[in-house]
């Protein structure tokens, strides 16, 4: 065991815990905070598998501004908590059954081909993953996709704009 | 030696199925949401680990249009959770039944 894989267990641990203590929170805000918890926790991880680009977008994009957007969603409907009673009272087993046999099928088509651990043999050079090399792929081979992937965020940028003004027009027009 | 990709995907595993279990029990609408955003995460990982066992960089190229297709995503689905908010006055998942038959 050396200092990566002890670092890769604490990391691991700490997004465990904060996707569990996600999941079981009342209060809608914890969860957002556990969630970015969780979030910096992989990214310190994506910081180890030689993806320092990755790692400073997840933090940015994800924690930073998917975050932010969530938390103000909460504290604008005042939604943090919800009391009503349960309507299906099978669903919570039914999720926990459904769930395991998911986890067990994943894990067995995951490691059923693998040969015990098996990790790059050889040693990554320092360029692998460094800001420039992916750069430099996202402006040349996939120029392209990056383009669209602006128009993707101004379609959703309208379409969030268009969804949550307030309808006056229609309003107007009703007799 | 660097960390085992079967570790990782272990991981990754793991989560994605803890973000299964919050959109199938948790009620309110914004932390289903927040769940999937988990699962994309766990999938975001596993093709970090794919792309540095390949030595190959379009895993990682991957992940960023992931990202940024997840940034659009979290911006339309909370216009709608407000939108629903707004004739509901509700965000429990249950309550919006509209289409059941």
């Amino acid at each position: 065991m050396t200092t990566d894989v002890w670092i890769f267990l604490g990391l691991a641990a700490i997004a465990l815990a904060s996707a569990i203590s996600m999941l079981v929170s009342r209060n809608a805000v914890y969860s957002a905070l556990f969630l970015v918890l969780n979030f910096v926790a992989v990214a310190v991880l994506y910081l180890l598998l030689n993806a320092a680009f990755i790692a400073l977008v997840q933090v940015t994009v994800y924690a930073g501004a998917i975050m932010v957007l969530f938390l103000f969603v909460i504290m604008l409907l005042g939604a943090e908590r919800l009391d009503t009673e349960r309507a299906l009272k099978w669903q919570q087993p039914a999720a926990a059954v459904l769930g395991v046999a998911l986890l067990a099928e994943m894990a067995m088509v995951f490691f059923r081909g693998a040969g015990g651990p098996t990790a790059p043999s050889a040693v990554l050079g320092g360029a692998f993953g460094s800001p420039t090399a992916v750069g430099r792929l996202l402006f040349s081979s996939y120029v392209l996709p990056f383009e669209v992937t602006s128009v993707v965020l101004l379609a959703a940028m309208v379409g969030a704009i268009v969804l949550a003004r307030e309808e006056r027009g229609r309003r107007g027009e009703k007799p | 030696m660097s960390i085992p990709t079967d570790y990782l995907l272990a991981l990754s595993v793991v989560l994605f199925v803890l973000g299964i279990l919050g959109v199938l029990v948790r009620r309110n609408a914004i932390v289903v949401f927040m769940s999937i955003e988990l699962m994309l995460n766990a999938a975001n990982l596993a093709l970090i680990a794919f792309a540095r066992q390949a030595q190959d960089l379009i895993g990682q190229v991957l992940v960023f249009f992931v990202i940024a297709v997840a940034a659009a995503e979290v911006a339309v689905g909370l216009a709608l959770i407000v939108t629903i908010f707004k004739s509901k006055h509700s965000i429990d998942i249950d309550q919006v039944s509209g289409l059941r038959g």
